[in-house]
Protein backbone atom coordinates (compact mmCIF):
# COMPACT_ATOMS: atom_id res chain seq x y z
CA UNK A 1 0.00 0.00 0.00
CA UNK A 2 1.58 3.44 -0.96
CA UNK A 3 1.21 5.82 1.62
CA UNK A 4 -0.89 8.14 -0.25
CA UNK A 5 -3.56 5.12 -0.30
CA UNK A 6 -2.95 4.51 3.46
CA UNK A 7 -4.07 7.84 4.03
CA UNK A 8 -6.69 7.67 2.44
CA UNK A 9 -8.05 4.81 3.39
CA UNK A 10 -8.70 5.97 7.20
CA UNK A 11 -10.81 8.69 6.42
CA UNK A 12 -12.72 6.47 4.26
CA UNK A 13 -13.58 3.81 6.77
CA UNK A 14 -14.58 6.39 9.06
CA UNK A 15 -16.90 7.52 6.22
CA UNK A 16 -18.17 4.18 5.99
CA UNK A 17 -18.77 3.39 9.46
CA UNK A 18 -20.42 7.17 9.87
CA UNK A 19 -23.26 6.55 7.18
CA UNK A 20 -23.95 2.75 8.69
CA UNK A 21 -23.87 4.69 11.96
CA UNK A 22 -26.27 7.06 10.64
CA UNK A 23 -28.72 4.57 8.35
CA UNK A 24 -29.02 2.64 12.01
CA UNK A 25 -29.99 5.52 14.20
CA UNK A 26 -32.40 6.53 11.73
CA UNK A 27 -33.49 3.30 10.69
CA UNK A 28 -37.01 3.27 12.64
CA UNK A 29 -37.99 6.35 10.51
CA UNK A 30 -37.04 4.42 7.12
CA UNK A 31 -39.28 1.45 8.81
CA UNK A 32 -42.28 4.09 9.35
CA UNK A 33 -42.06 5.28 5.92
CA UNK A 34 -41.83 1.77 4.27
CA UNK A 35 -45.23 0.28 6.27
CA UNK A 36 -46.50 3.70 5.65
CA UNK A 37 -46.78 2.36 2.32
CA UNK A 38 -47.91 -1.62 2.87
CA UNK A 39 -51.39 -2.99 3.23
CA UNK A 40 -52.40 -4.10 6.70
CA UNK A 41 -51.14 -7.99 6.39
CA UNK A 42 -47.66 -6.87 5.32
CA UNK A 43 -47.51 -4.48 8.14
CA UNK A 44 -47.41 -7.38 10.34
CA UNK A 45 -45.71 -10.11 9.69
CA UNK A 46 -42.77 -12.35 11.23
CA UNK A 47 -39.98 -11.75 9.73
CA UNK A 48 -41.18 -8.22 8.94
CA UNK A 49 -41.27 -7.89 4.92
CA UNK A 50 -38.92 -5.55 3.22
CA UNK A 51 -40.38 -6.06 -0.20
CA UNK A 52 -43.69 -5.75 -1.06
CA UNK A 53 -46.31 -4.28 -3.54
CA UNK A 54 -46.22 -0.52 -2.35
CA UNK A 55 -49.96 1.21 -1.95
CA UNK A 56 -51.39 4.50 -1.22
CA UNK A 57 -54.25 2.85 0.39
CA UNK A 58 -53.24 3.72 3.97
CA UNK A 59 -52.31 7.55 2.65
CA UNK A 60 -55.87 7.77 1.49
CA UNK A 61 -57.40 6.08 4.28
CA UNK A 62 -55.80 9.05 6.91
CA UNK A 63 -56.87 11.92 4.57
CA UNK A 64 -60.29 10.56 4.10
CA UNK A 65 -60.55 9.28 8.19
CA UNK A 66 -60.80 13.41 9.37
CA UNK A 67 -57.39 14.01 9.06
CA UNK A 68 -57.15 17.57 7.29
CA UNK A 69 -59.23 19.15 9.75
CA UNK A 70 -56.25 18.51 12.38
CA UNK A 71 -53.58 19.61 9.89
CA UNK A 72 -55.73 22.74 8.95
CA UNK A 73 -55.68 23.28 12.66
CA UNK A 74 -52.26 22.87 13.31
CA UNK A 75 -51.53 24.93 10.91
CA UNK A 76 -53.32 28.02 12.50
CA UNK A 77 -51.80 27.67 15.71
CA UNK A 78 -48.62 27.20 14.50
CA UNK A 79 -48.84 30.41 11.86
CA UNK A 80 -50.00 32.15 14.21
CA UNK A 81 -48.45 31.66 17.49
CA UNK A 82 -45.25 31.89 15.66
CA UNK A 83 -45.99 35.70 14.07
CA UNK A 84 -47.16 36.62 17.91
CA UNK A 85 -44.16 35.20 19.03
CA UNK A 86 -41.66 37.59 16.56
CA UNK A 87 -43.96 40.40 16.95
CA UNK A 88 -43.79 40.51 20.50
CA UNK A 89 -40.51 39.26 20.53
CA UNK A 90 -38.50 41.28 18.52
CA UNK A 91 -39.19 44.63 20.90
CA UNK A 92 -38.24 42.79 23.96
CA UNK A 93 -34.80 41.05 22.00
CA UNK A 94 -33.79 44.48 20.94
CA UNK A 95 -34.66 46.10 24.40
CA UNK A 96 -32.51 43.40 25.52
CA UNK A 97 -29.38 43.70 23.64
CA UNK A 98 -29.37 47.25 21.89
CA UNK A 99 -30.73 49.58 23.71
CA UNK A 100 -30.61 48.20 27.52
CA UNK A 101 -32.36 49.56 30.70
CA UNK A 102 -31.04 49.05 34.30
CA UNK A 103 -32.61 45.38 35.50
CA UNK A 104 -32.22 44.31 31.96
CA UNK A 105 -30.47 41.16 33.26
CA UNK A 106 -33.17 40.56 35.75
CA UNK A 107 -36.06 40.76 32.72
CA UNK A 108 -33.77 38.42 30.68
CA UNK A 109 -33.54 35.80 33.60
CA UNK A 110 -37.33 35.81 34.47
CA UNK A 111 -38.06 35.13 30.76
CA UNK A 112 -35.21 31.93 30.91
CA UNK A 113 -37.02 31.06 34.19
CA UNK A 114 -40.11 30.35 32.71
CA UNK A 115 -39.29 28.17 30.85
CA UNK A 116 -37.98 26.04 34.05
CA UNK A 117 -41.88 26.13 35.23
CA UNK A 118 -42.79 22.75 34.16
CA UNK A 119 -45.91 22.75 32.34
CA UNK A 120 -47.89 20.32 34.34
CA UNK A 121 -48.24 22.79 37.21
CA UNK A 122 -50.28 25.36 35.49
CA UNK A 123 -52.51 22.94 33.21
CA UNK A 124 -55.50 22.43 36.13
CA UNK A 125 -55.67 26.39 36.23
CA UNK A 126 -55.19 26.71 32.68
CA UNK A 127 -58.04 24.22 31.64
CA UNK A 128 -60.68 26.01 34.56
CA UNK A 129 -59.84 28.94 32.70
CA UNK A 130 -60.27 28.24 29.39
CA UNK A 131 -63.66 26.53 30.47
CA UNK A 132 -64.87 29.70 31.98
CA UNK A 133 -63.54 32.04 28.92
CA UNK A 134 -65.28 29.59 26.91
CA UNK A 135 -61.94 28.92 24.91
CA UNK A 136 -62.26 24.89 26.15
CA UNK A 137 -61.18 22.93 22.61
CA UNK A 138 -60.72 26.30 20.83
CA UNK A 139 -57.53 27.41 18.48
CA UNK A 140 -57.16 30.02 20.46
CA UNK A 141 -56.17 28.72 23.58
CA UNK A 142 -53.32 26.86 21.73
CA UNK A 143 -52.49 30.09 20.36
CA UNK A 144 -52.06 32.36 23.23
CA UNK A 145 -50.24 29.14 25.21
CA UNK A 146 -47.90 28.44 22.28
CA UNK A 147 -46.75 32.37 21.94
CA UNK A 148 -46.18 32.27 26.13
CA UNK A 149 -44.22 28.40 25.73
CA UNK A 150 -41.92 30.03 22.52
CA UNK A 151 -41.25 33.51 23.66
CA UNK A 152 -38.89 32.76 26.29
CA UNK A 153 -36.63 30.48 24.10
CA UNK A 154 -37.11 33.01 21.10
CA UNK A 155 -36.55 36.53 22.66
CA UNK A 156 -33.56 34.83 24.44
CA UNK A 157 -32.39 33.82 20.72
CA UNK A 158 -33.03 36.76 19.17
CA UNK A 159 -31.23 38.98 21.51
CA UNK A 160 -27.85 36.94 20.40
CA UNK A 161 -28.45 37.94 17.14
CA UNK A 162 -28.95 41.74 17.72
CA UNK A 163 -26.09 41.49 20.15
CA UNK A 164 -24.37 40.48 16.88
CA UNK A 165 -24.95 44.31 15.18
CA UNK A 166 -22.51 46.71 15.08
CA UNK A 167 -22.76 49.26 18.10
CA UNK A 168 -21.47 52.35 15.84
CA UNK A 169 -24.28 51.69 12.83
CA UNK A 170 -27.20 52.23 15.46
CA UNK A 171 -25.29 54.73 17.38
CA UNK A 172 -25.03 56.83 13.58
CA UNK A 173 -28.57 56.22 13.01
CA UNK A 174 -29.73 57.37 16.35
CA UNK A 175 -27.86 60.78 16.12
CA UNK A 176 -29.28 60.96 12.38
CA UNK A 177 -32.91 60.97 14.33
CA UNK A 178 -34.24 58.10 13.15
CA UNK A 179 -36.77 56.20 15.82
CA UNK A 180 -37.10 53.01 16.99
CA UNK A 181 -39.00 51.86 13.91
CA UNK A 182 -37.10 52.92 11.26
CA UNK A 183 -33.62 52.26 13.18
CA UNK A 184 -35.04 48.64 13.60
CA UNK A 185 -36.40 48.37 9.78
CA UNK A 186 -33.00 49.90 7.78
CA UNK A 187 -30.62 48.89 10.44
CA UNK A 188 -31.16 46.63 12.45
CA UNK A 189 -33.23 43.95 10.47
CA UNK A 190 -31.19 42.95 7.38
CA UNK A 191 -28.23 41.65 9.71
CA UNK A 192 -30.34 39.91 12.02
CA UNK A 193 -33.09 38.38 9.74
CA UNK A 194 -31.29 35.17 9.17
CA UNK A 195 -31.46 34.71 12.87
CA UNK A 196 -35.03 35.66 12.84
CA UNK A 197 -35.46 33.10 10.71
CA UNK A 198 -34.23 30.71 12.32
CA UNK A 199 -36.20 31.46 15.94
CA UNK A 200 -39.38 31.45 13.67
CA UNK A 201 -38.25 27.79 12.93
CA UNK A 202 -37.71 26.68 15.93
CA UNK A 203 -41.02 28.18 17.39
CA UNK A 204 -42.68 26.36 14.36
CA UNK A 205 -41.17 22.79 14.92
CA UNK A 206 -42.21 23.16 19.17
CA UNK A 207 -45.85 24.34 18.09
CA UNK A 208 -46.01 22.01 15.22
CA UNK A 209 -45.39 18.76 17.73
CA UNK A 210 -46.89 20.09 20.79
CA UNK A 211 -48.69 17.48 22.76
CA UNK A 212 -49.59 17.98 26.40
CA UNK A 213 -51.42 21.53 26.00
CA UNK A 214 -53.04 19.84 22.57
CA UNK A 215 -54.09 16.83 24.24
CA UNK A 216 -55.69 18.62 27.38
CA UNK A 217 -57.13 21.26 26.03
CA UNK A 218 -58.64 20.40 22.64
CA UNK A 219 -60.79 17.66 21.29
CA UNK A 220 -62.99 16.95 18.18
CA UNK A 221 -63.43 20.76 17.61
CA UNK A 222 -59.67 22.11 17.64
CA UNK A 223 -57.62 19.10 17.79
CA UNK A 224 -54.21 19.70 15.88
CA UNK A 225 -52.04 16.75 14.57
CA UNK A 226 -51.09 15.46 17.73
CA UNK A 227 -54.07 14.90 19.24
CA UNK A 228 -55.30 12.84 15.75
CA UNK A 229 -52.44 9.81 16.73
CA UNK A 230 -54.11 9.43 20.23
CA UNK A 231 -56.87 8.26 18.02
CA UNK A 232 -55.09 5.48 17.45
CA UNK A 233 -54.07 4.20 20.50
CA UNK A 234 -57.47 4.14 21.78
CA UNK A 235 -58.95 2.45 18.78
CA UNK A 236 -59.35 -1.52 19.26
CA UNK A 237 -56.28 -3.02 18.55
CA UNK A 238 -53.26 -0.84 16.14
CA UNK A 239 -53.43 -0.56 12.59
CA UNK A 240 -49.77 -0.15 12.08
CA UNK A 241 -49.55 0.90 8.18
CA UNK A 242 -52.31 3.33 8.49
CA UNK A 243 -50.93 4.50 11.55
CA UNK A 244 -47.60 4.91 10.08
CA UNK A 245 -49.13 6.61 6.89
CA UNK A 246 -50.80 9.13 9.61
CA UNK A 247 -47.21 9.31 11.56
CA UNK A 248 -45.46 10.65 8.09
CA UNK A 249 -48.33 12.73 7.33
CA UNK A 250 -48.56 14.50 10.37
CA UNK A 251 -44.52 14.98 10.33
CA UNK A 252 -43.89 15.55 6.78
CA UNK A 253 -44.32 19.44 7.27
CA UNK A 254 -42.17 20.35 10.01
CA UNK A 255 -39.73 17.10 8.34
CA UNK A 256 -39.83 19.74 5.45
CA UNK A 257 -38.86 22.68 6.85
CA UNK A 258 -36.70 21.79 8.61
CA UNK A 259 -34.42 19.80 5.62
CA UNK A 260 -34.66 23.23 3.70
CA UNK A 261 -32.98 25.33 6.53
CA UNK A 262 -31.13 23.30 8.53
CA UNK A 263 -28.34 25.36 7.98
CA UNK A 264 -30.33 28.20 9.37
CA UNK A 265 -31.00 25.63 12.50
CA UNK A 266 -27.03 25.16 12.95
CA UNK A 267 -26.02 28.52 12.76
CA UNK A 268 -29.16 29.68 14.65
CA UNK A 269 -28.42 27.74 17.77
CA UNK A 270 -24.78 27.88 17.53
CA UNK A 271 -25.00 31.91 17.97
CA UNK A 272 -27.87 31.44 20.64
CA UNK A 273 -24.97 29.36 22.44
CA UNK A 274 -22.03 31.65 21.69
CA UNK A 275 -23.33 34.80 22.79
CA UNK B 1 -17.09 59.57 21.03
CA UNK B 2 -13.47 59.97 19.90
CA UNK B 3 -11.33 62.45 22.18
CA UNK B 4 -10.28 64.18 19.16
CA UNK B 5 -13.65 65.44 18.30
CA UNK B 6 -14.86 66.52 21.69
CA UNK B 7 -12.80 69.84 20.96
CA UNK B 8 -15.09 70.88 17.95
CA UNK B 9 -18.32 72.33 19.10
CA UNK B 10 -20.50 71.04 17.21
CA UNK B 11 -19.76 67.66 18.15
CA UNK B 12 -20.61 69.18 21.71
CA UNK B 13 -24.08 69.93 21.23
CA UNK B 14 -24.43 66.97 19.28
CA UNK B 15 -23.19 65.02 22.74
CA UNK B 16 -25.62 67.12 24.53
CA UNK B 17 -28.62 65.93 22.53
CA UNK B 18 -27.92 62.57 22.76
CA UNK B 19 -27.41 62.58 26.58
CA UNK B 20 -30.37 64.39 26.97
CA UNK B 21 -32.40 62.20 24.45
CA UNK B 22 -30.85 59.16 26.32
CA UNK B 23 -32.27 60.43 29.73
CA UNK B 24 -35.55 61.20 28.49
CA UNK B 25 -36.16 58.30 26.51
CA UNK B 26 -34.89 55.87 29.74
CA UNK B 27 -38.97 54.57 30.40
CA UNK B 28 -39.15 54.92 26.33
CA UNK B 29 -36.45 52.19 26.16
CA UNK B 30 -38.27 50.04 28.39
CA UNK B 31 -41.45 50.15 26.20
CA UNK B 32 -40.43 47.41 23.58
CA UNK B 33 -39.73 45.03 26.28
CA UNK B 34 -43.28 45.59 28.17
CA UNK B 35 -45.79 43.61 26.03
CA UNK B 36 -43.70 40.28 26.18
CA UNK B 37 -43.38 40.84 29.78
CA UNK B 38 -46.87 41.14 30.30
CA UNK B 39 -47.80 38.25 27.85
CA UNK B 40 -45.09 36.27 30.05
CA UNK B 41 -46.44 37.17 32.99
CA UNK B 42 -50.07 36.76 32.55
CA UNK B 43 -49.90 33.40 31.16
CA UNK B 44 -47.22 32.07 32.62
CA UNK B 45 -47.54 33.03 36.26
CA UNK B 46 -51.39 33.98 37.52
CA UNK B 47 -52.18 30.34 36.55
CA UNK B 48 -49.43 29.06 38.33
CA UNK B 49 -50.99 31.46 41.53
CA UNK B 50 -54.34 30.19 40.59
CA UNK B 51 -52.73 26.67 41.54
CA UNK B 52 -51.16 27.73 44.63
CA UNK B 53 -54.98 28.71 45.86
CA UNK B 54 -56.61 25.39 44.43
CA UNK B 55 -53.88 23.87 46.51
CA UNK B 56 -55.35 24.51 49.59
CA UNK B 57 -58.65 23.56 48.63
CA UNK B 58 -60.19 20.23 48.74
CA UNK B 59 -62.01 20.17 45.49
CA UNK B 60 -63.25 17.25 42.83
CA UNK B 61 -64.49 18.67 39.69
CA UNK B 62 -66.80 15.15 39.68
CA UNK B 63 -68.68 16.07 43.08
CA UNK B 64 -70.35 19.96 42.69
CA UNK B 65 -70.29 21.27 45.94
CA UNK B 66 -67.53 19.64 47.18
CA UNK B 67 -65.44 22.67 47.22
CA UNK B 68 -64.01 23.45 50.52
CA UNK B 69 -60.88 25.45 52.02
CA UNK B 70 -58.54 22.65 53.97
CA UNK B 71 -55.18 24.14 54.55
CA UNK B 72 -52.17 21.88 54.17
CA UNK B 73 -54.39 18.34 53.83
CA UNK B 74 -53.21 18.03 50.08
CA UNK B 75 -49.83 18.43 50.84
CA UNK B 76 -49.63 15.39 53.65
CA UNK B 77 -51.39 13.12 51.38
CA UNK B 78 -48.94 14.13 48.62
CA UNK B 79 -46.16 13.43 50.80
CA UNK B 80 -47.59 10.28 51.93
CA UNK B 81 -48.55 9.08 48.35
CA UNK B 82 -46.20 5.86 47.61
CA UNK B 83 -46.90 6.40 43.74
CA UNK B 84 -46.16 10.29 44.02
CA UNK B 85 -42.60 9.24 45.22
CA UNK B 86 -42.01 6.43 42.60
CA UNK B 87 -43.13 9.01 40.15
CA UNK B 88 -40.96 11.66 41.72
CA UNK B 89 -38.11 9.16 41.56
CA UNK B 90 -38.55 8.27 37.66
CA UNK B 91 -38.75 11.92 36.80
CA UNK B 92 -35.23 12.26 37.82
CA UNK B 93 -34.00 8.89 36.52
CA UNK B 94 -35.55 9.12 33.08
CA UNK B 95 -34.63 12.64 32.92
CA UNK B 96 -30.73 12.33 33.75
CA UNK B 97 -30.37 8.73 32.04
CA UNK B 98 -31.50 10.45 28.65
CA UNK B 99 -29.52 13.69 28.85
CA UNK B 100 -27.17 11.82 29.75
CA UNK B 101 -27.09 9.06 27.00
CA UNK B 102 -28.09 12.05 24.12
CA UNK B 103 -25.80 14.09 25.10
CA UNK B 104 -23.21 10.90 23.89
CA UNK B 105 -24.51 9.86 21.42
CA UNK B 106 -25.10 13.59 20.24
CA UNK B 107 -21.40 14.22 20.52
CA UNK B 108 -19.91 11.32 18.86
CA UNK B 109 -22.11 11.61 15.91
CA UNK B 110 -21.45 15.52 15.77
CA UNK B 111 -17.38 14.47 15.92
CA UNK B 112 -18.04 12.00 13.03
CA UNK B 113 -20.14 14.79 11.15
CA UNK B 114 -17.12 17.46 11.52
CA UNK B 115 -15.36 16.26 8.36
CA UNK B 116 -15.67 16.98 5.20
CA UNK B 117 -16.85 13.51 3.34
CA UNK B 118 -18.76 12.09 0.59
CA UNK B 119 -22.75 12.53 0.88
CA UNK B 120 -22.17 14.49 4.43
CA UNK B 121 -25.30 16.97 3.82
CA UNK B 122 -27.25 13.66 2.74
CA UNK B 123 -26.24 12.35 6.36
CA UNK B 124 -26.88 15.41 8.25
CA UNK B 125 -30.16 15.19 7.40
CA UNK B 126 -31.19 11.92 8.28
CA UNK B 127 -29.81 12.33 11.23
CA UNK B 128 -31.56 16.03 12.66
CA UNK B 129 -35.07 14.11 11.08
CA UNK B 130 -35.93 12.31 14.69
CA UNK B 131 -35.86 15.45 16.14
CA UNK B 132 -38.13 16.43 13.28
CA UNK B 133 -41.05 14.25 13.32
CA UNK B 134 -43.54 14.53 16.09
CA UNK B 135 -42.90 12.87 19.27
CA UNK B 136 -46.24 11.60 19.04
CA UNK B 137 -45.72 9.70 15.85
CA UNK B 138 -42.15 8.66 17.64
CA UNK B 139 -43.59 7.10 20.48
CA UNK B 140 -46.09 5.48 18.69
CA UNK B 141 -43.67 4.04 15.93
CA UNK B 142 -41.40 2.70 18.78
CA UNK B 143 -44.37 1.11 20.62
CA UNK B 144 -45.92 -0.72 17.76
CA UNK B 145 -43.08 -1.77 14.81
CA UNK B 146 -40.23 -1.41 17.07
CA UNK B 147 -41.34 -3.28 20.32
CA UNK B 148 -43.97 -5.04 19.98
CA UNK B 149 -43.19 -9.11 20.64
CA UNK B 150 -44.48 -10.32 17.44
CA UNK B 151 -44.05 -8.57 15.25
CA UNK B 152 -41.70 -5.79 16.08
CA UNK B 153 -37.96 -5.42 14.12
CA UNK B 154 -36.58 -5.63 18.23
CA UNK B 155 -37.72 -9.16 18.13
CA UNK B 156 -36.57 -9.74 14.64
CA UNK B 157 -32.83 -8.51 15.21
CA UNK B 158 -32.43 -10.46 18.69
CA UNK B 159 -35.19 -13.52 18.35
CA UNK B 160 -36.12 -13.05 21.57
CA UNK B 161 -39.84 -12.97 22.69
CA UNK B 162 -39.24 -9.53 25.30
CA UNK B 163 -42.25 -7.71 25.43
CA UNK B 164 -40.22 -4.86 26.35
CA UNK B 165 -42.98 -2.42 27.20
CA UNK B 166 -44.11 -4.33 29.88
CA UNK B 167 -40.92 -5.90 31.15
CA UNK B 168 -38.47 -2.83 30.66
CA UNK B 169 -41.31 0.05 30.54
CA UNK B 170 -38.93 2.89 32.01
CA UNK B 171 -35.69 1.83 29.82
CA UNK B 172 -38.09 1.18 26.87
CA UNK B 173 -39.55 4.86 26.65
CA UNK B 174 -35.91 6.27 28.10
CA UNK B 175 -34.97 4.27 24.16
CA UNK B 176 -37.30 6.71 22.61
CA UNK B 177 -36.72 9.65 24.08
CA UNK B 178 -33.17 9.59 23.84
CA UNK B 179 -33.34 8.63 19.71
CA UNK B 180 -35.71 11.84 19.74
CA UNK B 181 -33.25 14.15 21.40
CA UNK B 182 -30.03 13.05 20.23
CA UNK B 183 -30.58 15.26 17.09
CA UNK B 184 -31.16 18.01 18.63
CA UNK B 185 -27.81 17.93 20.57
CA UNK B 186 -25.92 16.57 17.95
CA UNK B 187 -26.89 19.92 16.24
CA UNK B 188 -25.95 22.08 18.86
CA UNK B 189 -21.96 20.12 19.80
CA UNK B 190 -21.69 20.17 15.72
CA UNK B 191 -22.58 24.03 15.68
CA UNK B 192 -19.78 24.11 18.74
CA UNK B 193 -17.51 22.10 16.60
CA UNK B 194 -17.81 24.28 13.28
CA UNK B 195 -17.22 27.14 14.97
CA UNK B 196 -13.43 26.01 16.45
CA UNK B 197 -11.18 27.80 15.26
CA UNK B 198 -9.02 25.85 12.52
CA UNK B 199 -5.33 27.89 13.09
CA UNK B 200 -5.41 26.48 16.73
CA UNK B 201 -6.48 23.42 15.63
CA UNK B 202 -3.60 23.38 12.97
CA UNK B 203 -1.14 24.45 15.63
CA UNK B 204 -1.64 21.85 18.03
CA UNK B 205 -0.91 19.28 15.07
CA UNK B 206 1.74 21.40 13.84
CA UNK B 207 3.18 20.74 18.09
CA UNK B 208 2.55 17.22 17.34
CA UNK B 209 -0.27 17.13 19.73
CA UNK B 210 -2.40 13.49 18.59
CA UNK B 211 -5.70 13.30 18.33
CA UNK B 212 -7.11 12.38 21.65
CA UNK B 213 -4.86 14.92 23.06
CA UNK B 214 -6.18 17.91 20.92
CA UNK B 215 -10.01 16.42 21.67
CA UNK B 216 -9.31 16.61 25.54
CA UNK B 217 -7.01 20.01 26.01
CA UNK B 218 -8.49 22.46 23.01
CA UNK B 219 -11.99 20.92 21.62
CA UNK B 220 -13.63 19.76 24.81
CA UNK B 221 -13.01 23.00 27.07
CA UNK B 222 -13.75 25.01 23.43
CA UNK B 223 -17.40 22.35 23.98
CA UNK B 224 -18.20 23.13 27.40
CA UNK B 225 -20.43 26.25 26.82
CA UNK B 226 -22.32 24.02 24.24
CA UNK B 227 -22.80 21.12 26.53
CA UNK B 228 -23.66 22.70 29.58
CA UNK B 229 -26.39 24.56 27.08
CA UNK B 230 -27.67 21.24 25.44
CA UNK B 231 -27.75 19.61 28.82
CA UNK B 232 -29.75 22.80 30.13
CA UNK B 233 -32.56 23.10 27.41
CA UNK B 234 -32.65 19.23 26.51
CA UNK B 235 -32.91 18.76 30.32
CA UNK B 236 -36.19 21.55 30.54
CA UNK B 237 -37.69 19.30 27.94
CA UNK B 238 -37.23 16.36 28.88
CA UNK B 239 -38.23 16.61 32.39
CA UNK B 240 -41.49 17.20 30.90
CA UNK B 241 -41.83 14.03 28.75
CA UNK B 242 -45.25 12.98 28.37
CA UNK B 243 -45.89 12.04 25.22
CA UNK B 244 -43.89 9.32 24.85
CA UNK B 245 -45.31 7.71 28.33
CA UNK B 246 -48.98 8.63 26.96
CA UNK B 247 -48.64 6.62 24.03
CA UNK B 248 -46.66 4.08 24.47
CA UNK B 249 -46.95 3.01 28.65
CA UNK B 250 -49.86 5.03 29.90
CA UNK B 251 -47.76 5.00 33.35
CA UNK B 252 -47.59 1.12 33.90
CA UNK B 253 -47.57 -1.50 33.99
CA UNK B 254 -48.67 -0.20 37.84
CA UNK B 255 -46.48 2.84 38.16
CA UNK B 256 -43.61 1.48 36.84
CA UNK B 257 -42.63 4.43 34.08
CA UNK B 258 -45.11 6.75 35.90
CA UNK B 259 -43.68 10.41 36.01
CA UNK B 260 -44.86 13.15 37.26
CA UNK B 261 -46.29 15.15 34.45
CA UNK B 262 -48.01 11.67 33.58
CA UNK B 263 -48.98 11.39 37.70
CA UNK B 264 -50.33 14.85 37.95
CA UNK B 265 -52.59 14.56 34.54
CA UNK B 266 -53.78 10.81 35.92
CA UNK B 267 -55.02 12.92 39.10
CA UNK B 268 -56.23 15.79 37.31
CA UNK B 269 -58.14 14.40 34.32
CA UNK B 270 -59.01 11.11 35.31
CA UNK B 271 -59.39 11.35 38.91
CA UNK B 272 -60.62 15.06 38.60
CA UNK B 273 -59.07 15.70 42.04
CA UNK B 274 -57.97 19.67 41.83
CA UNK B 275 -56.92 20.28 45.43
CA UNK B 276 -54.25 17.12 45.35
CA UNK B 277 -53.22 17.49 41.42
CA UNK B 278 -52.60 21.15 42.50
CA UNK B 279 -50.12 20.69 45.54
CA UNK B 280 -48.59 18.26 43.55
CA UNK B 281 -47.95 20.54 40.82
CA UNK B 282 -46.85 23.39 43.53
CA UNK B 283 -44.32 20.39 44.90
CA UNK B 284 -43.07 20.13 41.36
CA UNK B 285 -42.60 23.55 40.87
CA UNK B 286 -40.69 24.15 44.18
CA UNK B 287 -38.26 21.33 43.50
CA UNK B 288 -37.88 22.40 39.73
CA UNK B 289 -36.83 25.63 41.37
CA UNK B 290 -34.68 24.48 43.84
CA UNK B 291 -32.97 22.72 40.97
CA UNK B 292 -33.44 25.36 37.98
CA UNK B 293 -31.54 28.09 40.29
CA UNK B 294 -28.20 25.86 40.47
CA UNK B 295 -28.83 25.52 36.74
CA UNK B 296 -29.65 28.90 36.29
CA UNK B 297 -26.33 30.34 37.96
CA UNK B 298 -24.30 28.28 36.48
CA UNK B 299 -25.51 29.46 32.94
CA UNK B 300 -25.42 32.96 33.49
CA UNK B 301 -21.67 32.58 35.00
CA UNK B 302 -21.03 30.59 31.44
CA UNK B 303 -22.66 32.83 29.16
CA UNK B 304 -22.13 35.87 31.12
CA UNK B 305 -25.27 37.50 30.46
CA UNK B 306 -24.64 40.83 32.40
CA UNK B 307 -21.15 40.64 30.25
CA UNK B 308 -22.51 40.17 26.94
CA UNK B 309 -24.50 43.54 27.53
CA UNK B 310 -22.15 45.82 25.68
Amino acid sequence: MTTLARRKAGPRALTAVTWVVAILFVFPLLWLILTAFKQEADAYTDPPKLFFSPTFDQIANVLKGGFLPYLSNSAFVTVLSTVLVLVLGIPAAYALSLAPVKKTSNALGFFLSTKMLPIVAAIIPLYIISQNTELLDTVWALVILYTSMNLPLAIWMMRSFFLEVPHEMIEAGRIDGANLPTLLRKIIMPVVAPGIAATALICVIFSWTEFFYAVNLTAARAGTVPVFLVGFITSEGLYWAQLSAAALLASLPVMIVGWIAQNHLVRGLSMGAVK
Amino acid sequence: MSTLSVDTPQSQTRAKVVEKKGLSTAAKRRLPLLPALVFVIAVTQLPFLLTVFYSFQSWNLVRPGSRHFVGLDNYIDVFSDTTFLVALLNTVLLTVVCVFVALLLGLGLAILLDRKFFGRGVVRTLLITPFLILPAAGALLWKTTMFDPTYGLLHFVFGTDVDWLSEFPLASVMAQIVWQWTPFMMLLILAGLQSQAKDVLEAANVDGAGRWRTFVSITLPHLSRFLQLATLLGAIYIVNSFDAIFLMTQGGPGTASTNLPYYIYQRAFEGFDVGQSSAMGVIVVILTMIVATFALRLMFRTFSVNGGIK
